[in-house]
């Protein structure tokens, strides 16, 4: 079988999606933390195939990718030590208690 | 001296207004120097006041000069060159007129704020009284010396003001109050008329300065315009000369201070009103109607006023009304044509105006505030000062030969006569009978007859007496400058343009003597011989008496359509603010508030809401745009699709 460009496109689109069904879904907030680096690695993996199969002499994509697994990196630590500290506050991830901000 | 005075005239009333602020912001606790300053600054504008005049006499030409104020651009001038830019202007003016109105302003002001030193003596309001009496002397001056109809409309607003400030002067006292008010309002009513006359003026001849328009005037031919503007103008001296029917305030305004009775009687303030017909004659006189309608004014006024006054029984409400009937006369005379006469009874009723008023404030003074002459009598043993000068401006007044009134009367008699107004002719010669009655009237009953053993009254200090004496000798002698036969008499400088003189008539002087003789006669038969009882004639004449003493009802009349028609316009007015005004804007406010409510329950407050209502629509955009424009699609997410 020939893997092509789509077939890339529709695995990332799959993991995107599961990434986004966790990122609403979940009330745990590491969960949720879990569903948005889903996410940014179905992109990573879109920039890739499009690297591979549209632009192959660039580094275009890679370089793309390198800087997104930085920020993600960058991200998730911000991201746990905020749920670390809330958790320390209020003995709970649950993000469904978390709604201050309610009218 | 002259030539100073006359090409420095705004010193005049700059001398004033330099006493009111230095006693309204200086001397408030300094009584003794307030009154000093204040009568030292009014002598000063009255000894160039006399220069003036002096110089007029002389040279009786017209003096004018100006400083431009400020000017208003409009984009119709910015755009197209022809059209003018509104140019405003201050400037002194002076002709024969304003001479004699500086010469009678500042005589009557200086020789009522001497007075006040003794009547005013020991009220707490001193210094206040003074300031006001000085703003009061240069608003006047100011107004007589204008040269353009904005600053005359400046000054003649300030003259009301401070009339509403000296009737209020002692505002302790409800009636005080409330007539102040009513001087305040009832002027305003005629002083919008006036405004917008004034605007009119303003936007059809492009020009506000008097020699301007008087040039002006002569060719423009639109009648009808002309017309709509003297009658707007007219509303001015209508309600500050208290013309009927805006004349209510004028009698209220006795709960001031009798002195400030006097200035604003005689000299300023209700003078303001035919100084501006004077000064506004060449507008007047262009139509036909502008000068019957004055005259119409006048001559009803002048038999209103003079009506009601021999029903009254305050010694001040007779003289108030008196003014009134007086003020009439000289309104009719202007409106009669005879710009001398009018001018020149202003100017002798100026003389005994303040004289009877001052006199009857040495009366009030001497009897402790009572002011009802049947509480009088026999006044004439203790006060002879009092009493004989207040008689010589009751003759004056009267018209008997030869004291000032008599020689004015006359030329406003004269002037109905040979100009073939035969109407006003007897309407002037009846109203000349009822003030020789009413005035006699009030003076046998209250001076002579007997005395009420529980009156005490005393002969008023030198300075009160001093000028009842100065203003008696010109009721005596004011007129003479104004003798039919004498060649550069006060109609030679004081006149219309053009107008000629009328021969003096014997007939008209004997009548006119007679009348005022029998009134006088009718006056001492009644209420000194007391051969007919006054109550009997009230009796058998009920309706009338009634009628008269109640001043035609007008006050009540005027009450009755602001109970009923001023006030349900303001119920209505009321429902509509609180219905419709209000309602708009809280509908709007309670739209926003409920729409408000409505949505706050978007704000879930859990950031997982807000992100799927992101996603979702940034997956609506994307349709929206795949099914609309495809190639769009393409190019924002950057051609890789094809």
């Amino acid at each position: 079988m020939n893997v092509t460009l789509n077939h890339f496109l529709i695995v990332a689109a799959l993991l995107f999606g599961i990434g986004l069904y966790g990122v609403l879904a979940k009330r745990n907030a590491i969960a949720i933390l879990m569903g948005i680096e889903l996410m940014l690695n179905a992109t990573n993996l879109n920039l890739i195939a499009f690297t591979r199969y549209i632009t192959p002499g660039l580094l275009t994509g890679h370089v793309f990718a390198i800087f997104v697994i930085a920020v993600a990196a960058a991200e998730v630590a911000v991201g746990l030590a905020l749920v670390i500290t809330i958790y320390r506050d209020r003995v709970s991830v649950n993000v469904d208690d978390l709604n201050i901000m309610k009218w | 001296m002259v030539d100073f005075a006359i090409h420095n005239a705004w010193l005049i009333p700059l001398l004033p207004a330099i006493s009111f602020v230095l006693i309204a912001f200086f001397f408030q606790r300094a009584k003794a120097l307030s009154a000093f300053t204040s009568i030292v600054c009014i002598l000063a504008a009255f000894t160039l006041a006399i220069s003036v005049v002096i110089g007029i006499i002389h040279n009786p030409e017209t003096v004018e000069y100006s400083v431009r104020w400020f000017s208003i651009e409009n984009v119709a001038s910015l755009l197209d060159a022809n059209v003018p830019s509104i140019n405003l202007e201050i400037g002194i003016l002076i002709d024969p007129i304003t001479a004699m109105m500086l010469f009678v302003v500042t005589l009557v002001a200086s020789l009522v704020q001497i007075y006040s030193v003794g009547y005013m003596h020991g009220d707490p309001g001193y210094s206040s009284y003074f300031a006001y009496q000085s703003l009061f002397a240069m608003s006047m001056l100011g107004l007589v010396l204008s040269n353009n109809f904005l600053m005359i409309f400046m000054f003649w607003e300030l003259v009301g003001l401070c009339s509403y400030l000296l009737i209020g002067f002692w505002f302790g006292k409800y009636s005080a109050r409330e007539a102040a008010k009513k001087a305040f309002i009832t002027n305003r009513v005629g002083d919008f008329g006036l405004l917008l006359g004034i605007l009119m003026i303003q936007v059809i001849f492009g020009t506000l300065n008097f020699l301007d328009l008087q040039s002006a005037i002569g060719s423009y031919t639109n009648m009808a315009v002309l017309t709509v503007i003297t009658l707007l103008v007219l509303c001015g001296p209508i309600g500050k000369s208290a013309q009927f029917p805006l004349h209510v305030w004028l009698p209220d305004a006795m709960e001031g201070p009798t002195p400030v009775s006097a200035l604003i009687h005689a000299a300023t303030m209700v003078v303001a009103g035919v100084y501006l017909i004077a000064r506004a004659y060449f507008l007047f006189s262009a139509t036909e109607t502008g000068l019957t309608a004055v005259a119409y004014v006048g001559g009803f006024t002048a038999l209103f006023a003079a009506s009601i006054a021999i029903a009254q029984d305050d010694i001040k409400r007779i003289l108030a009304f008196s003014t009134l009937s007086q003020l009439g006369y000289m309104v009719m005379a202007l409106g009669l044509a005879s710009l001398t006469a009018g001018m020149f009874h202003l100017m002798t009723h100026a003389f005994f105006k303040a004289l009877l008023f001052l006199g009857s404030g040495s009366v009030i003074h001497a009897l402790h505030e009572k002011q009802n002459i049947w509480d009088m009598g026999g006044l004439s043993k203790k006060m002879p000062v009092t009493t004989w000068t207040f008689v010589i401006g009751a003759l004056a007044i009267a018209g008997i030969f030869p004291l000032a009134g008599f020689w004015s009367k006359d030329e406003i008699l004269l002037a109905a006569y040979a100009g073939g107004h035969t109407g006003f002719y007897i309407l002037g010669s009846f109203v000349a009978f009822l003030t020789a009655f009413y005035m006699f009237r009030l003076v046998f009953t209250a001076f002579f007859g007997k005395a009420k053993p529980e009156n005490h009254p005393h002969e008023s200090p030198f300075s009160m007496a001093l000028p009842l004496v100065i203003l008696a000798f010109f009721s005596i002698v004011g007129g003479l400058v104004g003798i039919p036969g004498l060649e550069h008499g006060f109609g030679h400088y004081v006149h219309a343009p053009g107008a000629e003189h009328h021969a003096p008539s014997m007939m008209v002087m004997v009548s006119s003597t007679i009348i005022a003789v029998a009134g006088i006669t009718l006056a001492w038969v009644i209420y000194a011989a007391k051969l007919v009882s006054a109550d009997r004639i009230a009796a058998t004449f009920r309706p009338v008496y009634l009628l008269l003493k109640n001043k035609y009802y007008i006050d009540e009349i005027y009450q009755w359509v602001i109970d009923n028609i001023v006030d349900g316009l303001g119920k209505v007015m009321y429902w509509v603010d609180i219905y419709i005004v209000n309602g708009i804007v809280n509908g709007t406010a309670f739209i926003t508030r409920w729409l408000g409510g409505v949505f706050r329950f978007v704000q879930t407050g859990r950031t997982q809401d807000y992100a799927l209502i992101i996603f979702s629509a940034v997956v609506l955009i994307a349709l929206f745009l795949v099914y609309n424009n495809a190639d769009q699609v393409i190019t924002v997410v950057g051609g890789v699709l094809k």
